[in-house]
């Protein structure tokens, strides 16, 4: 094809974003870097310079390692129920029956409404005299502090953040189950396979790649949590629900220590690369060619 | 046939136990809202603790819906979260669409780059970045205490472009023939009416599913704002609902009633584009 623009247009057309994406991304992003080896314990107006200082700092504090627990904790929890429970749910929808649309927007509402009115929403379930405490009364068990209670708040929390991710990776395995070859389901059942059996050979080695896209992306979001951790505990009692984002913001804008919270903006920064790369390497690579 | 078969025979239906589980799932994805709903319509003299818990409120009554909307300018709030969505919103569909062009269409130096560039800014959280990206609004003047405007331009200025919008316009200009460009040059048009005329029209459907998706981001954006926001009057409704947990402690009458306000909006706005979140067809252009 002959080549109808000239040659400035092409930086033309990108100038814009590129403007926008190098203010807002990628100084920021060296700045962070940069930030994380000041010290400005002393003053944020005089910072020194203190070299890996603060990574020193952040490895000898307790706290850092509650944080990286509860991270985990959010990992091993959160991640296996939504890559596995929204399938489970995709498949029961992709029969033909009635009532589909309705249970996909019912499904699909958490998705939908801010994070900040669920998780009020959830604070008044998980009240002291709340009903979660009112149907554990009906079990003969005693009433838990769901997000007082050092050892429970952490699950609570994470209880939301499944609740409103299910309808949104239930449409991702959707749209995977819609481009399995339905002749396949039906040489199954000529060879008289039932319905487990019908979905462990065919649904699940069909749709491996998206349940491993799924488990990816729901790890990068579960390491970003904040506005659940901000609105409902605040990251305590005890840090015992501190999250990586939770910590960084409180390190930078309210103890306005800007060095230590960019040392750990970077260590949230390595870790979220990894999974991205993984991410975009592996699974989404076909639609990122060049 | 007695009850007893007839309820085993309801039972062995092939259907039931697929009905069974997505009733008890939806149920739990709408409870929350239900009890919400249910505690912001109970009056003042009943108790809202009571064991057992009642979801059909005794005493029915709008009086905290109409006291939250007079002690709180949630029309302001609704306003703001207008603005800075609408902002996003346009800014993405046009800095988006002008950037997928050239990635999609031209040969040019540098295009290696700008490829990986872009690409690599999917790899970096926002709350990674936030401090810096805070101190550098500053600098700008893009805040509040300069005046609303300044205030309104920081609050969308960085979620202006986002790389899975680049991408998104990217793949849907590939997907358009050539020969659509070449006829273009043939009657005259310059490149930029090229884009303008013959390409644009052609991916409505891309920037339909960019703007749903960025507003529905934009518009539950908790965050940003958060870091940013100094003045009641700019307050977004995320930011407001929240704060109703500070104004009223724990009269949660008040704070579901303002809780509920809040959310009709955007779920309107779902109901109405249902097909694009529903349909399947769209996932993957979501979410950051």
């Amino acid at each position: 094809m002959f080549k109808y623009y000239g040659k400035i247009a092409p930086y033309l057309f990108l100038l814009p974003a590129g403007i926008v994406l190098l203010i807002f991304f990628f100084i920021p992003f060296f700045q962070t870097i940069g930030l994380s080896f000041f010290d400005y314990s002393n003053s944020i107006y005089q910072p020194n310079f203190s070299g890996i200082q603060n990574y020193i700092n952040i490895l000898h504090n307790p706290i850092f390692y509650k944080v990286m627990l509860n991270t985990i904790i959010y990992l091993v929890v959160a991640v296996p129920i939504l890559a596995i429970l929204p399938l489970f749910l995709a498949v029961l929808i992709n029969q033909k029956i009635k009532g589909i649309t309705l249970y996909k927007i019912l499904i699909y509402l958490p998705v939908i409404v801010s994070i900040v009115v669920a998780a009020i929403a959830f604070k008044w379930l998980y009240a002291e005299q709340g009903i979660l405490n009112y149907l554990l009364s009906l079990l003969h068990i005693k009433s838990i502090g769901w997000l007082t209670d050092p050892k429970y708040a952490i699950y609570s929390v994470i209880i939301v953040t499944i609740w409103k991710g299910i309808g949104y990776y239930m449409m991702i395995y959707l749209a995977a189950l819609m481009s399995v070859p339905k002749e396949l389901y039906e040489a199954c059942e000529i060879d008289g396979a039932g319905f487990l059996r019908k979905h462990l050979t065919v649904t699940i080695p069909h749709i491996m790649p998206t349940i491993a896209l799924v488990t990816t992306i729901s790890s990068i979001s579960a390491m970003k949590i904040f506005a659940e951790i901000y609105v409902m505990t605040k990251g305590g009692p005890l840090n015992s629900t501190k999250t990586i984002v939770y910590y960084i913001y409180e390190k930078a804008f309210e103890n306005l220590d800007l060095g230590y919270a960019s040392a750990m903006a970077v260590i949230l920064l390595v870790i979220v690369m990894i999974f991205s790369l993984i991410n975009i390497c592996c699974f989404e690579k076909n639609k990122y060619q060049i | 046939m007695s009850l007893k078969t007839k309820i085993l025979k309801f039972i062995n239906f092939k259907n039931f136990w697929i009905h069974f589980t997505l009733i008890l799932v939806s149920l739990i994805s709408i409870f929350p809202f239900i009890w919400l709903l249910s505690t912001s319509l109970k009056g003042n003299s009943e108790n809202i603790f009571a064991y057992p818990p009642t979801i059909i409120p005794k005493e029915f009554t709008f009086a905290n819906y109409v006291g939250v909307w007079h002690k709180v300018d949630l029309m302001r709030y609704f306003i703001n979260s207008m603005i800075v969505a609408g902002g996003t919103v346009l800014l993405n569909l046009i800095l988006s669409s002008l950037a997928g062009y050239p990635l999609a269409r031209m040969e040019f130096k540098g295009k290696k780059i700008a490829f990986f560039a872009i690409l690599a800014t999917i790899m970096i959280p926002f709350q990674a970045i936030m401090l810096p990206v805070y101190l550098i609004t500053l600098k700008l003047h893009l805040v509040d205490t300069v005046n609303d405007t300044m205030g309104f331009i920081g609050l969308i200025m960085p979620f202006a472009v986002s790389a899975f919008g680049i991408f998104l316009m990217r793949q849907a200009f590939l997907a358009i023939p050539r020969e659509m460009e070449e006829a273009a040059i043939v009657d005259g048009c310059n490149v930029f009416q090229v884009f303008w005329k013959v390409l644009l029209p052609m991916v409505k459907p891309s920037l339909a599913v960019l703007a749903i998706f960025t507003f529905i981001g934009s518009w539950g954006e908790f965050l940003w704002p958060s870091i940013v926001l100094t003045k009641e009057a700019m307050y977004t409704l995320p930011v407001g609902v929240n704060n109703l947990q500070g104004m009223f402690s724990s009269n949660w009458r008040y704070i579901a009633a303002g809780s509920i306000i809040s959310t009709i909006p955007i779920i309107i706005f779902f109901l109405a584009m249902q097909k694009y979140f529903i349909s399947g067809e769209n996932e993957g252009a979501v979410k950051g």
